[in-house]
């Protein structure tokens, strides 16, 4: 019964406009910025590289696909969870303020079954985005700008990491980023078992993620020992992969994070989806 | 005894302070159609929201095919089909595949044959690749029972199914529900605001009010305990109504809007009143009784 459940909600998710509006914004938006990076792409390498070009010369490809990709994945990851929350912020709420959740509560689905299908096939929609994205930003980046070593530019300093050594980072940096993306999802699922408003749970996620991200970046010693739990924190993990050497405690420690997020918001989501009484 | 197919005992439930049901007991037969009849705000949704399992109750038991609810929610509700308020599906999708993602779930395998009888037994062939968004509010109620019959319930329950129905769709609905009960025996609880909807419909009742069951048991018995109001086509009315009001005391003899004369009796009184007036060479033209349902309602709901 669960995966006959779930079934029905790929078919709904996949049937509703809204579903579209994230394949098309990323199509849009990534596109936007590949032209951007075709027109005057010299010029943007220049401000980032600009404070090295005294010391240090660059040769070859340096404005290729794979850093196309890494540009497009810092200034995109931080607004596609606006995309997801858009579909899985309506899963539950959506269904209250339709009345259709009444029609699902009558059959023999557990209320369990029911939101869990709706957190698979959520999640299932989060993976179409992110592949979708990675697709955009790494196969059309190469086939638009060719390919060649990854000039990386973080806190630490400038790394230039090798072609052959730089997809399974993109691969690494996207999972660790759809576990990010699922907490997400997780949140806004969470969110609408608590309104029968389909945007409610939308704007709150929004409103949430905002608020972490403005204390994350707030010098303020009055949150630095909560910095560490807030998801907001770890949604910038998949920079890691591409340091060298890998700091791969504060990757583990990103993981944890953000999986404890998603378990801790299902068991709220399921405790409420459960205990709910549908009066819509 | 026929079988019970549902056992309400001290059903309650509370919204905060405010007691929607209280206290209420009934139980449903196999084959009745059990009308669930109240005003507005009377409890009948509330009550059967917890009989889906819609909402957990504050106290009182539930018991469906002589199995406790709470206990085996996916066994009974794999054996109901019902309609709460009104069916909503989803708009974006045609009535076949709503019909699809309801019929995964119901427990039973439906075919897409199935599907389409059913599709064609509500009157919707030919409709069923259209979106339910463009459905007339009727067009909804019909598929909303296609929905409620897919799966071959045993027990069919219908919360207000004619609400905002044109009167052709109030009809269509009912003979929906008379041909359920006759061709294929199945229990049906209906609720409704509506007293004759529920006279014509249902073979046993029970009366709701502020939460609380004020009357219950058979339609008919129920309803002949009341008065009725009689009219006579008689030849000489107004030595009728001297005669009537001289000889029956506890009866009062009136004339109705169309002049003929009009009494407030029982069921039993009917022919006795007409003998007397044959005896007494007052020529009978014609009888007609009416029940004073609104009456009866009103004095039940102390209004």
């Amino acid at each position: 019964m669960f995966w006959k459940s779930t079934y029905n909600e790929f078919i709904k998710i996949a049937a509703k406009p809204r579903s579209y509006i994230g394949l098309g914004a990323i199509t849009l938006l990534v596109a936007i910025i590949l032209f951007a990076m075709r027109m005057d792409g010299q010029s943007y390498l220049s401000f980032i590289t600009g404070s090295f070009e005294q010391t240090i010369s660059f040769h070859g490809n340096v404005l290729n696909g794979n850093l196309m990709a890494f540009i497009v994945l810092q200034l995109l990851i931080i607004h596609i969870p606006l995309l997801i929350a858009l579909v899985t912020g309506d899963l539950v709420s959506g269904e209250a303020a339709s009345g259709s959740i009444r029609m699902l509560c009558t059959k023999p689905v557990s209320r369990t079954q029911l939101l869990l299908s709706k957190f698979v096939a959520g999640s299932v929609y989060t993976l179409i985005i992110l592949v979708w994205f990675g697709v955009m930003a790494l196969g059309f980046g190469k086939l638009l700008f060719g390919t060649g070593d990854l000039m990386v530019l973080n806190s630490q300093g400038l790394f230039i990491l090798k072609d052959g050594d730089v997809m399974w980072r993109f691969f690494s940096g996207l999972s660790v980023s759809y576990l990010a993306l699922v907490t997400i999802a997780t949140l806004s699922i969470t969110l609408s078992c608590f309104t029968d408003n389909s945007i409610g749970p939308i704007v709150t996620t929004m409103a949430i993620i905002i608020l972490f991200t403005i204390i994350g970046t707030l010098d303020v010693s009055v949150f630095e020992p909560i910095k560490p739990f807030l998801f907001t924190t770890h949604m910038a993990a998949w920079r890691s992969f591409f340091e060298d050497p890998l700091p791969l405690l504060s990757i583990y420690r990103s993981i944890v994070v953000l999986v404890v997020h998603i378990l801790a918001l299902l068991a709220i989501a399921l405790y409420k989806f459960n205990k709910k009484d549908i009066l819509s | 005894m026929p079988e019970k197919i549902i056992e309400i005992k001290h059903l309650s439930k509370l919204f905060g302070k405010i007691r929607a049901v209280d206290d209420t007991s009934f139980d449903v037969y196999k084959s009745d159609v059990f009308g669930f009849l109240g005003p507005n705000g009377a409890g009948k949704s509330t009550t059967i929201r917890a009989m889906l399992s819609l909402i957990t109750p504050t106290s009182g038991e539930i018991k469906l095919f002589g199995k406790e609810l709470r206990t085996n929610r996916s066994f009974i509700l794999s054996q109901i089909g019902c309609i709460v308020e009104k069916p909503d599906f989803y708009t974006y999708l045609s009535a076949e595949k709503n019909l699809e993602i309801f019929a995964r779930i119901s427990g039973s395998t439906v075919t897409r044959s199935r599907i389409h009888e059913m599709i064609e037994f509500v009157g919707l062939k030919g409709r069923e690749k259209d979106k339910v968004g463009s459905f007339s509010h009727g067009m909804k109620h019909r598929l909303g029972i296609a929905q409620a019959l897919l799966h071959d319930p045993e027990l069919i329950i219908l919360d207000e199914p004619t609400t905002g129905l044109d009167p052709k769709g109030i009809i269509d609905i009912r003979n929906l529900i008379l041909q359920l009960k006759n061709e294929r025996n199945k229990t049906i609880v209906l609720s409704s605001h509506i007293l004759s909807e529920i006279e014509l419909i249902a073979n046993r009742m029970v009366i709701l009010n502020k939460g609380k069951s004020v009357a219950q048991g058979s339609v008919a018995e129920l309803l002949n305990q009341q008065l009725l109001v009689v009219t006579f086509q008689v030849d000489q009315l107004g030595k009728a109504i001297q005669l009537i009001n001289q000889k029956f005391p506890g009866i009062t003899a009136g004339l109705s809007g169309n002049d003929m004369l009009e009494l407030s009796i029982t069921h039993e009184i009917i022919p006795k009143i007409n003998r007397f007036l044959l005896e007494n060479a007052i020529n009978v033209f014609g009888i007609e009784a009416k029940r004073k349902l609104e009456d009866y309602f009103l004095k039940l709901i102390g209004n």
